[in-house]
């Protein structure tokens, strides 16, 4: 064993000058070449599979492209952006796509705060509810919206027969432009409510039990404890998960692909159609190529530039307690 | 509980509490109940009103035999599943664990950089590069096969990451005597490192499992033609779009297509537990 080891340290290449970079001695170099051997695989394959298209995502956006290998794609300049601007159908997937987002992330996150401050106390069965709260978290999005599309059928579906004794039983939620993104939103709540309650759960237990306490003896309400201990001290767990939300909002996809699947998909005149849906009908649908890319390219700032908006209103509201003291 | 959680509740507020819960979770499990119970409907009960929550005249295995006449591939298509799941989580669990245990322990070279800019891919979402993903798959010849539906998912920066941070709190002495007893880094990662951080690599585990069988965009985009390599998901999509599928074999589907996740979910909730709030606290 010693016989290999001064081998490998005195013979191998990591030993000559040229190799200095790697290290200053030669248990070093060996540790660095060892190192560089482990994160290889993950590393090159990161690189080609991803690294790559990142870079082809921005030269794919500056082409005319069918995808068609015999028609090369030809150079356009910005010309895909311009266009991007006057295009109504990039406009109304837009707007799909914020509706969504506020449809989902406000009302997502108070019922998940709701459940997660009830689950936050002396109560039997509190594994029981969270279990079941959970459970559509690990469920597939696309059993969940199929069950949930059959849910909202009009007529024979669950939501039609409560609400039939208001007269409301004959609503045509999924053809219905003004209503089809209700059921949509629906699903993502339904969702995501056990990832963000598990999230809050974990932040509230950060909350030092003591504080409680001294403000219960100094005859603070329940509301006044709420409002001065709990919403600051979890505001960091807001935070997070408001970006994590607004984040998941932009690529909403699965969901409105299945539920518009028997009707039009997309929903009737687009009022269905996010921006990731749109992106993957210009590109595989329509077959531009170019055009699409820039669409992804506009998606993917936007939702870097709200996050980065997100980043700098936490000043605003989020408390940090290394920054009070 | 291992925790005290404020004073007890007085009896009105605990019973309202109670009542919220179980209203909360009646509507969280509605849509399962509502899909089992349909899944064993017969054709003439899916339209009646008012709505029948347990059925009249239960067909459920009438039903699964109706959706392998209607799929005939859906056992194939739950097989590949469960293989691109298999083999994107073992992948991903060689690939992440090597390349965390080297970022973890080993100084080399750009160490820093390489790390900071494989993160920094984390910020990208799929749908951003889904164009160029499909090209390059068609490139390489792999449009419509498993390796299209496999190999990239075996690479991971986020289980990296996590994986990372795992390592890093294992404290470095029981590496070090490893070590010294001449162990080789791959015996050191496998004998000491990994044992000791089971419960994060059972953690991240679970939640790969989860989204590799639940995939559907991915799937979508590099696999979408090809019966031989079509996975549940897909193979469901395109029930849903068939506007003459009945609702009671679309719900069997659904209903066959979740129990595996569900079984799972009962057996090694913990870990999902714990992968949810790693990965939710990871940024992603």
């Amino acid at each position: 064993m010693a016989t290999r080891t001064s081998k490998l340290s005195t013979t191998t290449p990591a030993s000559g000058r040229a190799w200095r970079w790697l290290g200053a001695t030669p248990m070093a170099r060996r540790r660095a070449l060892w190192g560089i051997a482990l994160v290889a695989p993950n590393v090159l394959g990161l690189l080609f599979f991803f690294g790559i298209p990142v870079v082809m995502a921005f030269v794919t956006s500056l082409t005319e492209w069918s995808g068609f290998a015999n028609r090369p794609p030809v150079f356009v300049g910005l010309e895909n952006f311009t266009r991007l601007l006057g295009d109504g159908d990039f406009w109304q997937a837009l707007g799909v796509t914020t509706s969504l987002l506020l449809l989902t992330v406000p009302v997502g996150m108070a019922l998940a705060l709701g459940v997660a401050l009830l689950l936050n106390q002396k109560l039997q069965g509190r594994a029981i509810f969270r279990t079941i709260y959970f459970l559509p978290v690990i469920t597939s999005t696309v059993a969940a919206t199929v069950v949930w599309t059959w849910i909202f059928q009009p007529r024979y579906g669950l939501v039609s027969a409560a609400l039939a004794p208001f007269g409301l039983g004959d609503l045509n939620w999924l053809t219905r432009p003004d209503l089809i993104l209700i059921p949509v939103a629906v699903v993502v709540i339904w969702q995501r409510l056990g990832f963000d309650m598990i999230l809050f759960l974990a932040g509230l237990q950060n909350i030092p039990r003591p504080l409680y306490e001294a403000a219960t003896i100094d005859g603070a309400s329940g509301w006044q404890r709420f409002r001065f201990i709990t919403l600051p001290l979890l505001s960091p767990t807001t935070f997070l998960i408001g970006v994590l939300a607004t984040i998941g909002a932009f690529q909403i996809f699965d969901q409105v692909y299945i539920m518009t699947a028997r009707t039009t998909r997309g929903g009737v005149g687009g009022s269905a159609t996010t921006l990731p849906l749109l992106l993957y009908e210009t590109a595989f649908t329509e077959s531009e190529l170019g055009y699409a890319s820039a669409i992804a390219l506009a998606l993917f700032l936007l939702t870097l530039g709200v996050t980065l908006i997100q980043l700098r209103l936490q000043r605003r509201w989020v408390y940090y307690e290394s920054g009070a003291t | 509980m291992k925790r005290a959680l404020g004073e007890d509740l007085s009896l009105p507020m605990r019973l309202l509490t109670y009542a919220i819960l179980i209203i909360g979770a009646v509507v969280m499990l509605l849509p399962f109940v509502w899909m089992l119970s349909t899944a064993c409907k017969p054709p003439q009960e899916l339209n009646l009103i008012p709505v029948q929550l347990i059925p009249q005249n239960p067909v459920c295995f009438e039903n699964v035999a109706g959706l392998y006449e209607r799929s005939e591939d859906f056992n194939n298509y739950l097989r590949n599943s469960a293989l691109v799941t298999l083999g994107r989580t073992l992948g991903q669990l060689i690939t992440c664990s090597l390349a965390a245990y080297g970022f973890a322990r080993f100084k080399f070279p750009g160490r820093e950089i390489i790390f900071a800019l494989s993160l920094g891919l984390l910020m990208v979402p799929f749908q951003a590069i889904m164009i160029p993903e499909y090209l390059l798959i068609r490139q390489i010849g792999w449009l419509n096969t498993f390796q299209a539906l496999i190999v990239p998912g075996i690479f991971s920066a986020f289980a990296m990451f996590l994986l990372r941070q795992a390592f890093l709190q294992i404290p470095l002495e029981l590496e070090e005597s490893a070590l010294l007893d001449g162990a080789n880094p791959l015996q050191v990662l496998w004998y000491v490192v990994l044992p000791l951080s089971a419960a994060a690599v059972a953690a991240f585990g679970v939640i790969t499992v989860q989204g590799a069988w639940n995939d559907f965009l991915f799937p979508l985009v590099v696999a979408p033609t090809n019966a031989d390599t079509r996975v549940a998901t897909i193979g469901i999509a395109l029930l849903q779009g068939q506007r003459d599928t009945p609702w009671n074999l679309l719900m069997m589907a659904s209903f066959i297509a979740t129990v595996p996740m569900l079984l799972l979910f009962v057996v090694l909730q913990r870990y999902f537990i714990e992968g949810v709030s790693m990965s939710g606290l990871g940024g992603r």
